[in-house]
């Protein structure tokens, strides 16, 4: 069975990182070894390494972001490649400008490889589909779509202090609706062999049919934390929501939000995550979120090592 | 074409000895990998070496990355000695082209500026491509282009060399 996957190349090596939805095992296992050996690169006098010299890199950002923009580009400067940020929220597009004409003019300055954050769900795909053969695709967020580089540091942060994917139980806590990275999450936990997959939430904040990927629905913290081994909060996406489907944030933190006295239901040695930026005092208490099971900012440090992972795989598969 | 490749034991036992004279416990090794780690951590021990061995994968630095693509399997490089102003030897299996050992002093500089590198390796094959010689080595040995010299280690931690067919790396 050959299912066309617009991520790989004719020999299935990976060209772009589109989603992780459908990425073979082998693949997110590469990404996160690799971005092991990055991790001590990190840590010397010198950070860099020479494999993408001479290459030119487009951060294309129409939707803010700081994290998640900075250590692309922190994790492209680290690989001596050169970068450019573009915040085309404020230039060509404002101007009328079609996506597909802004990609095609960054491609005329001789782009190696577009990072891409858009609102709209399938951006990414879209300037995937139109680039020449030797231009890399990366999805920094599309819409509600999908966020692969989140979910892959997410993997190797579990990775790093679970050691083994094959027996953990793993709640993802929150606004799983608006959520791309949970997409993302679920799909690589699923795919990693993650045994359970549990989403805890209110049902206004649950899509109808998550159960159909694979993961167990609770709405009570209580249960739902009952022995995990990795408690992954979600944001509460104010900017997503259309209607009322929430009372209020007060209201959302009493059921769902992280208190000691909740997470005292996971396992003691359970870790606590967060993709950022975090809603203090509405999804997670500061106790918590600062508190010794929480592993938060190790994740983004993590992060530069997996984009870095990503992009030397992508561009060196030519 | 027939002749048989020296035991990998012997000539491991003969750099041995043709380091002894030429390091102090204060020489720190650093093996490359995969073949020069098990060199490296047999060398470490019977030199009674103080500073605590190191390992290094050049994937981060071959000049052949824009060819070929990064190395699917990238170990990540280990060095827990400070490199300023350290007497290094490198250890490598097999010296052929000497890229794998200009990729290594590539990135041994952007952890410091040592005091000085030397390089041991099992076999010279000669085929040298760029202006790189070893201060020991186990033997000389040529093959063909067309061959290589594997270094394996058995269940046991005997090391032992193949030929194997197929382009040079």
């Amino acid at each position: 069975m050959t299912v066309s996957n617009p991520q790989l190349d004719v020999n299935g090596e990976l060209t772009h990182l589109l989603t992780v939805e459908g990425l073979p095992r082998e693949i997110i296992l590469r990404i996160l070894d690799t971005a092991h050996s990055f991790l001590s690169v990190g840590e010397r006098e010198i950070k860099k390494v020479p494999l993408l010299r001479g290459k030119a890199i487009f951060n294309l950002f129409f939707e803010a972001s700081t994290r998640t923009r900075t250590t692309f580009e922190i994790a492209a400067k680290r690989l001596s490649a050169d970068v450019i940020n573009l915040n085309v929220g404020t230039s060509s597009q404002s101007k009328g400008e079609t996506l597909l004409d802004t990609v095609a003019n960054l491609s005329a300055m001789h782009a190696d490889m577009f990072v891409v954050r858009h609102s709209q769900s399938g951006a990414a795909h879209l300037i995937a589909r139109h680039v020449a053969p030797y231009i890399h695709v990366i999805n920094a967020g599309d819409g509600r779509h999908a966020h692969p580089t989140q979910g892959l540091l997410d993997m190797f942060t579990i990775r790093h202090y679970k050691k083994e994917f094959s027996a953990l139980r793993v709640a993802i806590v929150g606004d799983v609706l608006h959520s791309r990275v949970a997409r993302s999450q679920i799909h690589a936990l699923t795919t990693l062999g993650v045994p359970e997959v549990r989403v805890i939430g209110p049902r206004t904040l649950l899509p109808s049919n998550v159960s159909e990927l694979g993961v167990h629905v609770y709405h009570d913290m209580t249960t739902g934390l009952k022995d995990v081994d990795v408690v992954i909060m979600l944001r509460l996406q104010n900017e997503r929501m259309n209607g009322a489907l929430l009372p209020s944030a007060q209201e959302f933190f009493k059921y769902y939000g992280l208190t000691p006295e909740k997470l005292a239901n996971a396992k003691r040695d359970a870790i606590v995550m967060h993709p950022g930026p975090m809603n203090r005092g509405i999804e997670i208490e500061s106790s918590v979120a600062d508190g010794r099971q929480s592993v938060i900012l190790p994740q983004v440090t993590f992060g530069i090592a997996v984009r870095m992972a990503v992009m030397s795989i992508l561009a060196g598969n030519a | 074409m027939n002749k048989s490749l020296p035991d990998a034991e012997d000539l491991l036992a003969r750099l041995a000895e043709r380091m002894r004279a030429n390091v102090t416990p204060d020489t720190a090794l650093i093996g490359i990998h995969t073949g020069g780690v098990w060199l490296a951590q047999r060398l470490h021990k019977a030199l009674a070496l103080k500073q605590p061995l190191g390992t290094i994968d050049v994937s981060f630095y071959r000049d052949d990355y824009g060819s070929r693509g990064l190395h699917p399997k990238v170990r990540p490089s280990d060095i827990p000695f400070e490199v300023v102003d350290a007497d290094i030897v490198l250890v490598d299996d097999v010296l052929y082209t000497g890229r794998t050992i200009r990729a290594a002093m590539n990135e041994l500089f952007d952890y410091g500026r040592p005091q000085s590198i030397r390089l041991a390796a099992l076999i010279d094959r000669g085929g040298r491509q760029l202006p790189i010689a070893a201060q020991f080595i186990g033997a000389e040995f040529s093959v063909p282009d067309t061959e290589q010299i594997e270094l394996r280690k058995s269940d046991e931690g005997r090391l032992s060399l193949v030929l194997t067919r197929q382009g040079a790396r």
